[in-house]
């Protein structure tokens, strides 16, 4: 077997807020085309680090990082990638969803827009990203109705629309059922799943069942570091690590 | 008892604060409508005043005020909201912005007769653009600006982040999700801010008092470089300066009504916007 192609990774990344350091000097590589869970207790510094991957963190005043991160081989910070080329390349579907406040139809229209895709092709991008994306059998009838009036469940799936429509090449998802009932999580499941194919995902989730439904690769963060890393089965099944074990047995979190 | 009492005596206070302001607030505009309506005519928006002021309408009064709005407007918003989208989006929490931010909320709480001097000090005369419309209009807008930026960031400040976040996450630029998604978001609370300031503003006498307004006009209204009349200074004019003020308090109470009816216009415009833009959310 080829040796699985790494996407995205970091390399003794550290960052701070202030004064305070939250993540301390991680180390992780997320394979192409697998699904990554990062889990661990909250304020463990995973959503901190997958903030990381898209340069979430800019607008922020005084967080401070280090570290290597890459895409492919192209370094994400102040190399020839600009922030917005880095989220084109790296999309992200957060824990709310967060659909702007306009029709469904423009809520994806908007990334196209920005990004200058000729304006012929984007009706075809909208419909693929809506129908890849599970939802178009539900909206298709009224694209002009305002994001807001769909369900939660169904927002979230416009949100990742939104980003599939951009054909990113990483999907970062920031606890992407956190806020859904279980049929709606079960959706969303079955979508990531879909995805993987095409798209390189990232997910962190405090969902330990969820995390063993979809991922290939598991990484346990405690405290800004990484604890354990490796194939969810192992992960789960057979931890190596004293803090994992009691983690994932729900003794703590 | 006390058990059941306590409750009722509650409902009871909250109850009767809120009549008592919407009685004060219905008493005088009976009293307005009451007394003012029957001046009210076409004639009376119409015309100029004749007979040094006993008869005729208070059109030239009209114009300067709406006029005089306009140009506050045009000063007070784009500048406010700039200042705001700066304040609240790009700048830093430093100690600088925090000694501006307290500045701007200080600016607010200034007299206006002491805009009213700023604006004959540096308008009229360091500028050289004597008594007019147009200096009036700079010092009704100076005067307006701390309220619309205040209100304006207050409106941003409610734009979830996440909004940003969305804009930002399918490649916007900063500059682009402002525009895009956050102002948008924030129209109809910048909209009430706006109304609000303006119609205070249209209201205002002193600021204006030293700037451009005058008595009576005998030249067509709505010169920027000409004095003019203002439908508050006319209104304080009929029923303190005029030397029949008994003869001319029906005009003074048409005039009141009439200033009214501006404000209310302004408001229901307003109003108008913010439900045009509710429906698309």
């Amino acid at each position: 077997m080829s040796k699985t192609h790494i996407k995205l990774s970091a390399t003794a990344a550290k960052l701070w807020f202030g004064n305070k350091q939250v993540l301390k000097s991680v180390n992780v590589a997320f394979p192409q085309n697998k699904i990554t869970a990062l889990i661990g207790p909250s304020g463990c510094g995973k959503s901190t680090l997958l903030r990381c991957f898209n340069r979430m963190h800019d607008l922020s005043a005084d967080v401070m990082i280090e570290g290597d991160f890459l895409l492919e081989d192209q370094t994400l910070y102040n190399g020839k990638l600009s922030a917005t080329e880095v989220r084109r390349r790296i999309g992200m579907v957060f824990q709310q969803a967060n659909p702007f406040p306009k029709s469904i139809y423009d809520n994806i229209n908007y990334g196209l827009q920005i990004n200058n895709i000729p304006k012929d092709q984007r009706p075809g991008i909208i419909e693929n990203a809506l129908k890849e994306s599970y939802i178009w059998d539900e909206v298709k009838d009224d694209l002009q109705k305002p994001a807001t009036r769909l369900s939660g469940g169904q927002q979230q799936r416009l949100c990742i629309a939104r980003a599939v429509a951009l054909r990113p090449e990483v999907i970062l998802m920031d606890e992407p059922c956190s806020a859904l009932d279980p049929i709606s999580t079960a959706k969303i499941e079955e979508l990531i799943l879909r995805l993987k194919k095409d798209y390189t995902i990232v997910i962190v989730t405090h969902n330990m069942q969820q995390a063993q439904r979809i991922a290939d690769q598991t990484i346990f963060m405690y405290l800004g570091e990484i604890i354990e890393s490796g194939n969810t089965k192992q992960i789960f099944k057979k931890p190596v690590n004293e803090l994992t074990k009691n983690y994932v047995k729900g003794h703590f979190g | 008892m006390t058990k059941k009492l306590t409750p009722l005596i509650e409902w009871g206070t909250l109850l009767l604060t809120t009549g008592l302001v919407c009685f004060f607030l219905l008493a005088i505009l009976w009293d307005l409508i009451s007394k003012g309506s029957s001046s009210l005519s076409w004639a009376f928006i119409s015309t100029s005043p004749t007979d040094g002021m006993t008869k005729g309408g208070i059109l030239p009064a009209i114009i300067g005020t709406v006029l005089l709005t306009l140009i506050t407007a045009l000063i007070a918003a784009p500048f406010g909201i700039c200042c705001a989208i700066y304040l609240n989006e790009y700048a830093a929490d430093s100690w600088l912005t925090r000694i501006i931010r307290a500045s701007i909320r200080n600016l607010a709480g200034v007299p206006s007769i002491i805009y009213g001097l700023f604006g004959l000090a540096l308008f009229v005369q360091g500028l050289q653009m004597g008594t007019s419309l147009f200096a009036a209009g700079l010092t009704l807008g100076l005067l307006s600006m701390p309220y619309i930026i205040i209100t304006t960031e207050e409106a941003l400040r409610r734009v979830p982040n996440s909004m940003r976040e969305a804009a930002l996450a399918v490649g916007a630029t900063q500059f682009e999700s402002i525009r895009d998604v956050v102002l948008p978001s924030a129209v109809p609370g910048m909209l009430t801010g706006l109304v609000l300031t303006l119609s205070r503003a249209a209201g205002e006498t002193a600021p204006i008092l030293f700037t451009g307004v005058a008595f009576y006009i005998n030249k067509p209204a709505g010169y920027l470089n000409q004095e003019f009349m203002a439908l508050p200074y006319h209104l304080y004019m009929l029923s303190t300066q005029h030397q029949a003020t008994e003869q001319v308090r029906p005009l003074a109470y048409g005039t009141a009504l009439v200033l009214i009816i501006v404000v209310f216009f302004l408001n229901l415009s307003a109003f108008y916007i913010r439900y045009q833009h509710s429906k698309h959310e």
